[in-house]
């Protein structure tokens, strides 16, 4: 959890907006330490989390928990968290092997075609089991994070499949159990053509899905050691609160976090 | 509070005086022929301190801990290269090479990567389309066994000039105490070993290695039934996944046999050779079976003491969107670009390296931020008995006169007769 960050988005673990889509992408820069952040967030508010780790294993978010003040080990026995292994469980899947049965949620892995029927079931389990446990303890509104979603695609899952299970989640998770979502997705290169099956396209769909964007990006001028880039906050204008509606801010990953700073008020520069 | 190991042992070293029986669970103890990260313990002689350590981690030859985030690292068998992708090639990851126009460099890499498996004993996994596996394996580069690790960093490098030579650079007085600018890439201490690219290594030693291959034009055709992959990947894939549950090295053998890393190499992927049209088409009907073959290989290595290193032709590669997602799916990425039959090679500019290199990605492990490195201008030369990789600097323009004497033979060549005599008259 980057303190940082809570400023300028005006939250905190103790008090967050619910319903709310967020969606994380970035372009030639890596956003993945927002996902950290946000995975931190909800288990320090006491969230029930889904998580779909597709592209690291398990022990890499452990670690960086870890360094962020929160052990997802603890959280994961305790049924806080439920985290979805993508790059373990797909082997099976992939090599067709009959001992993989058992793992209906990666369908889409089995045929090319078969959508994410399959995920959206494994989600909305995890979720709804929310109410019915004993042993005391219960969790807050359901939390659903997803790193890198852009995966499927090299995976072979179409645009419109990923966009319509992201639908599904947002009417489980933000409509119907207040809960929130983070979803974290890489574009491509500006340049690149633009085919009809790009990343770039399910960038734009989820954008218009979203209520807050944050998009990661290098710098314009190239790398530089002390800025890794610039991040630009988005909201979606609603009712009461009157935001400004775009913001952009130069930020710098530490060891333990990462720093934000408006433009040209880097330590570097001044 | 778990702190990282490293810091734990850095501060329980220092405490001389205590007598808390601290129990460290330090995962990088002793492993030979590794440099330490840590400080060690034994200036603590008078303290009543006893390090209770569990060596957890079985000393594995050729590997050692990364200063960073204690992930095991072996080398690339370029220390240059090592230095670039920040340290090594962490246990467990996928480096992704993109091939230089003739796959001369890249092919000399994957060698390297070979060689430095065979001198630590490591166990290898070759797998190739075109030339047979046993044919690249006989080209390994041999190794310089002396130990003599100064010598050969000396002879590295570009002659200093000293300051007795008379034939030294005159520069201005204000930049002469200026700090020489270091070309040459290297960590301070040694890891890893040196090559020379001139000679192959001996059979003897070569056939100490346990090797795997995999040559695909004698593969029989499977068939895959509804498999996402097609089925060269999913042959290779199971290959893989046969030598790694077979040999133990996901873990599944008991403690008491001694660990090994397993080291992949697969060559020039994504080639029609491979079954694959993602480099004949702009838009391919495979699109997905290198990425996806990707993701099954990273997921195999996450769970197993091995490291790959792949090597793909990304210059036929037309939708740059695939190439971005296959960057994506490997942990490093890097690429070569080759200055021969290019511009480049005639540019005065570039007179001095072979080509430039290029850090796409670098992997996040274990911890937020990556420790890149400070510049991207990066060339590599390949010199009689070394690749190596430099940062890329211009060279000073020493003779002034003669550069412009060039620059009116050059005029005068282009111009007409009539100046183009002048030189001759005088």
């Amino acid at each position: 959890m980057f303190p940082e960050l809570n400023n300028i988005l005006n939250s905190t673990p103790d008090s967050f907006k619910s319903s709310d889509f967020i969606l994380v992408s970035d372009r030639q820069a890596d956003a993945s330490f927002l996902i950290h952040h946000y995975l931190s967030f909800y288990l320090r508010a006491g969230c029930k989390v889904c998580f779909l780790g597709l592209v690291q294993s398990f022990s890499h978010y452990s670690a960086v928990g870890q360094r962020l003040g929160v052990s997802l080990a603890q959280a994961r026995e305790k049924g806080q968290l439920v985290f979805l292994e993508g790059l373990k469980d797909s082997i099976g899947a992939i090599l067709q092997e009959e001992s993989s049965q058992g793992t209906q949620h990666l369908s889409y892995l089995r045929s090319p075609g078969a959508g994410l029927k399959g995920l959206f079931r494994f989600v909305e389990s995890s979720v709804r089991q929310n109410g019915d446990h004993d042993d005391g303890e219960s969790w807050g509104p359901p939390v659903l994070l997803i790193d890198d979603l852009s995966v499927l695609l090299s995976l072979g899952v179409t645009v419109g499949a990923i966009l319509d299970f992201t639908l599904y989640c947002q009417a489980t998770m933000c409509t119907e159990l207040q809960g929130n979502m983070v979803i974290l997705v890489r574009c491509e290169e500006e340049d690149a053509d633009d085919d009809e099956e790009g990343a770039n396209l399910l960038q734009r769909g989820l954008v218009h899905q979203c209520n807050l964007a944050l998009h990661v990006e290098g710098l314009p001028t190239g790398y530089c050691r002390d800025i890794h880039g610039q991040m630009q906050v988005w909201w979606r204008q609603s009712g009461e609160t009157m935001y400004n509606p775009r913001k952009t801010f130069h930020f710098k990953v530490h060891d333990k976090g990462a720093s934000f700073f408006a433009r040209g008020t880097s330590s570097a520069v001044l | 509070m778990a702190a990282p190991v490293r810091c734990m042992a850095g501060s329980s070293s220092r405490s001389n005086t205590t007598s808390f029986q601290k129990k460290t669970r330090s995962k990088l103890v002793s492993i030979p022929g590794t440099r330490p990260s840590v400080r060690s313990s034994s200036r603590s002689n008078t303290t009543s301190f006893q390090k209770k350590t569990r060596s957890k981690l079985v000393s594995i030859p050729g590997t050692r801990p990364s200063v960073q985030n204690g992930q095991l690292l072996l080398s690339s068998g370029v220390s240059s290269l090592d230095y670039v992708i920040g340290g090594g090639l962490a246990v467990g990851t996928l480096l992704l090479v993109e091939e230089d126009r003739y796959d001369s460099y890249s092919r000399m890499l994957l060698k390297y990567f070979l060689a430095e498996g065979v001198v630590c004993g490591h166990e290898l996994f070759l797998a190739s389309a075109r030339d047979h596996p046993d044919e690249i394996m006989q080209e390994l580069p041999s190794p310089i066994m002396d130990e003599v690790a100064s010598l050969k960093i000396s002879e590295g490098q570009p002659q200093p000039s000293d300051p007795e030579n008379p034939d030294t650079m005159k520069i201005a007085w204000r930049y002469q105490n200026q700090p020489r600018v270091q070309t040459a890439l290297a960590s301070s201490l040694r890891f890893g070993h040196y090559y020379d690219v001139s000679k192959t290594m001996e059979p003897e030693l070569r056939q100490t290695a346990k090797c795997h291959s995999f040559y695909q034009l004698q593969e029989t055709p499977v068939t895959t039934g509804s498999s996402p992959l097609p089925s060269p990947y999913h042959a290779l894939l199971k290959s893989i996944q046969t030598v790694i549950r077979k040999e133990g090295f996901d873990g599944s053998t008991p403690q008491s046999k001694t660990r090994n890393v397993l080291r992949l190499g697969l060559h020039s992927l994504g080639s029609a050779l491979w079954g694959d049209d993602v480099c004949c088409k702009d838009n391919p009907a495979h699109c997905h079976a290198l990425s996806t073959f990707l993701y099954a290989l990273r997921g195999l290595l996450r769970t197993s003491l091995s490291v790959a290193m792949v090597t793909v032709p990304s210059h036929l590669i037309q939708n740059r969107a695939v190439m971005g997602r296959i960057i994506r799916l490997s942990d490093t990425a890097i690429a070569l670009e080759s200055f021969r039959g290019s511009e480049k090679e005639t540019n005065p500019l570039y007179k001095d390296y072979h080509g430039l290199l290029h850090v796409r990605q670098l992997p996040h492990l274990n911890c937020l931020s990556c420790e890149g490195p400070d510049t991207k201008d990066l060339a590599f030369k390949l010199k009689r008995k070394q690749f190596t990789i430099e940062r890329l600097h211009l060279p000073p323009d020493l003779s002034e006169t003669v550069s412009r004497v060039s620059k009116t033979e050059l005029a005068a060549g282009c111009g007409t007769t009539a100046t183009g005599n002048k030189h001759l008259d005088f």
